[in-house]
């Protein structure tokens, strides 16, 4: 394995979760209401045209994006976005438009569909010209991401910035994809020894499903279990509780990420 | 691979030989403006296997068409004995995944409710997921899957992606595919962006007017390089973002030569050893200009290139993949593609846009372009491995 890699800067949106300092209380001590609402999100990094443009969802995972990039320079760190549904609610409204009277589609909400939509606002937002990904594993996605991020910063790069996201999908389709609340976080990665770490992490891939051990506040278990973006959640907990700890995330729906995480004091 | 051109290897180089087009006037029901389109034929009549019955969507059937053609399963199959199913993983490109489906089943709405009818899927049909979960589960393997679904781009990122397993030692062999099919969303997005063609497109000429839309799905099986001397091998690859709209690219292809620019260092190939490049190529006004200052930025003018947009249309998740199988059908040929529906090259452009197929061209090293939405570019180079690269 190459140089050590950190875990230096994380962004957190959910339901009572405005951002990742406020929410370690709740994250240390449990008690989240899962049905408190998911802050709105505003994209203050995108130029005010963009931002009117751009969706709720792609607006929250760009603020957890600007929020774990904190004081570091965006443009030259690449950047990773990974999401079960994506821009489920644009794609809801071409739906309804295809099937009305008229079925002209405006083009922004067209090039807002795609599941890149995040990535490609972050780009313009962080002026970063750095290779974006986005990828779906559909439950596995933050998980399959994680994966992905870590295998950049093996290849070249010395930091990268990973997001997961989601929102719940509007009805009818919340009927066969039920997520009550929308998630989102951000990890800024790095392999660079200057930085300095909230915890370091050790990883290897495992080729079986994982067993994922609830987490004991039930509110919390709820968020997890309902949004792939929420699969962070134990990850989190350890940081915000600064404990060692050894955990695994499912990737690609049949394999496993094992991450060994060490806090920082 | 299925394509507008048929199904399979043979019928594809055949077409490119033989300078034929697949495009077609648009029959697609509810369409009501007139375009082109690649179609790929035989798809309602090519119900997928009793036991995947969930998975019934017109983006899963287009990949197990095209999972079925020059002998690609059975290969599967025996790397699968060899290596073990959770040494093979699966990544795939597409943009539409199966939309298709969903679009289908709003216009099915109960009356009252406005609830999808039962036999919505949308795990197995929309989520962008469920074509790469569809082709582990086909194909028997245990390994890692993932979607990459960056637009057009998409399916060129997914061989950088898998470069990084295979280097990771995540697997043994990956099977990489991009497959989109055609839908209303993207006939009636590309619409509202005015940049369908009426006609067949004509990449790069002078009075081109917009894309035409295809369909395609097309696979290869990536191993660790070295494994065979003188194989068809993924030589380098480039990414990079644009960071500057949306929907089009930066006017000097600044992305796109930064991405270039990448993946000539990857492979630590001199621009000079291109002999082909195998454009992006969509046809639109500012599309092709675009590429061009990008290629003439990292690769200088006169390089021969050529786009296949005009045969198979812009095959938007699988145009990346399309491009690469193209170009080791090339490689493995000795003969490159032209450029369909062009007379009169854009003079702007200053790469060599060849209009007529070569049928006997020495070509070793061919790069191919792909460029997506949110100003996401790949690009790749494709060659023969060579002991010591």
């Amino acid at each position: 394995m190459a140089a050590e890699i950190h875990l230096i800067g994380i962004g957190l949106r959910g339901p009572g979760l405005s951002n990742w300092p406020t929410a370690k209380e709740i994250l240390i001590h449990g008690g989240l209401d899962p049905l408190m609402p998911t802050p709105s999100g505003r994209a203050a990094l995108l130029p005010p045209t963009e931002r009117r443009r751009a969706t709720e969802v792609t607006r929250l995972a760009l603020d957890v994006a600007e929020e774990a990039v904190g004081c570091h320079d965006p443009s030259d760190i690449p950047a990773l976005f990974t999401s079960s549904g994506g821009e489920v609610n644009i794609v809801h409204e071409i739906f309804l438009t295809l099937v009305g009277p008229d079925r002209r589609l405006s083009p922004t909400q067209f090039h807002n569909s795609v599941h890149n939509a995040a990535a490609g606002y972050w780009s313009i937002a962080s002026g970063s010209r750095m290779p974006t990904d986005s990828l779906c594993a559909y439950d596995d996605s933050l998980g399959s991401g994680l994966l992905e991020g870590l295998l950049r910063l093996q290849e070249q790069h010395q930091r990268i910035l990973v997001v997961a996201y989601d929102l719940p999908a509007p009805y009818p389709i919340s009927l066969y994809r039920s997520i009550p609340s929308g998630f989102a976080v951000g990890f800024l990665l790095s392999s660079d020894p200057k930085d300095t770490p909230m915890a370091s992490l050790d990883w290897s891939y495992e080729a079986e499903p994982p067993a994922v051990s609830p987490l004991n506040d039930p509110g919390l278990e709820t968020l997890r279990t309902s949004n792939p973006a929420a699969r962070a959640l134990p990850l989190l907990i350890a940081i915000a509780r600064k404990e060692t700890q050894t955990l695994r995330l499912g990737v690609g729906m049949q394999g496993a990420l094992c991450l060994k995480i060490q806090p920082c004091y | 691979m299925s394509n507008a051109l048929g199904l399979g290897r043979a019928a594809f180089k055949e077409a490119l030989l033989s300078h034929r087009s697949g495009l077609r006037p648009c029959d697609i029901d509810g369409v009501d403006f007139i375009t082109a389109i690649g179609r790929v034929d035989g798809i309602e009549q090519h119900p997928l296997p009793d036991a995947f019955k969930a998975y019934e969507g017109r983006n899963n059937r287009l990949a197990h068409l095209a999972l079925m053609q020059d002998g690609f399963m059975p290969r599967v199959d025996e790397l699968r004995r060899s290596l073990g199913a959770h040494r093979m993983g699966v990544l795939l490109g597409t943009s539409t995944s199966g939309i298709l489906e969903t679009e289908q089943a709003y216009t099915r709405r109960d009356p009252v409710s406005g609830a999808l009818p039962a036999d919505f899927r949308y795990r197995e049909t929309q989520n962008t997921f469920a074509t790469a979960h569809f082709i582990r589960e086909i194909l028997e393997l245990r390994g890692p899957a993932l979607t990459v679904s960056t637009a057009c781009s998409s399916s060129a990122k997914i061989f950088a992606n898998a470069a990084r397993w295979l280097e990771a030692d995540l697997c043994d062999a990956v099977i990489v595919g991009g497959v989109d099919s055609l839908c209303l969303t993207t006939l009636f997005g590309f619409h509202s962006l005015e940049l369908l063609s009426k006609n067949p497109s004509k990449p790069c000429a002078i009075d081109r007017d917009g894309i035409s839309i295809g369909e395609a799905a097309g696979f290869a099986i990536l191993t660790h390089h070295h494994r065979e001397e003188g194989s068809l091998a993924v030589l380098g690859a480039g990414e990079s973002s644009d960071a500057h709209h949306m929907s089009s690219p930066h006017p000097e292809g600044l992305g796109a030569a930064i991405a270039m620019r990448a993946c000539l260092n990857a492979a630590q190939i001199d621009s000079n050893d291109v002999d082909f490049i195998l454009l992006h190529g969509t046809a639109t006004r500012t599309n092709d200009i675009a590429e061009d200052r990008g290629i003439l930025k990292v690769l200088g003018e006169a390089k021969n290139a050529a786009s296949i947009k005009g045969h198979i249309g812009h095959t938007l998740g699988a145009a990346g993949i399309m491009n690469a199988l193209t170009a080791c059908l090339a490689l493995e040929g000795q003969f490159t593609p032209g450029t369909l529906h062009t007379q009169t090259v854009d003079p702007l452009i200053r790469s060599h846009v060849a209009l007529e197929p070569a049928i006997h061209a020495p070509t070793s090293i061919i790069l191919s372009n792909a460029f997506g939405f949110g100003g996401s570019n790949a690009c790749l180079l494709l060659g023969r491995d060579q002991h010591g690269r």
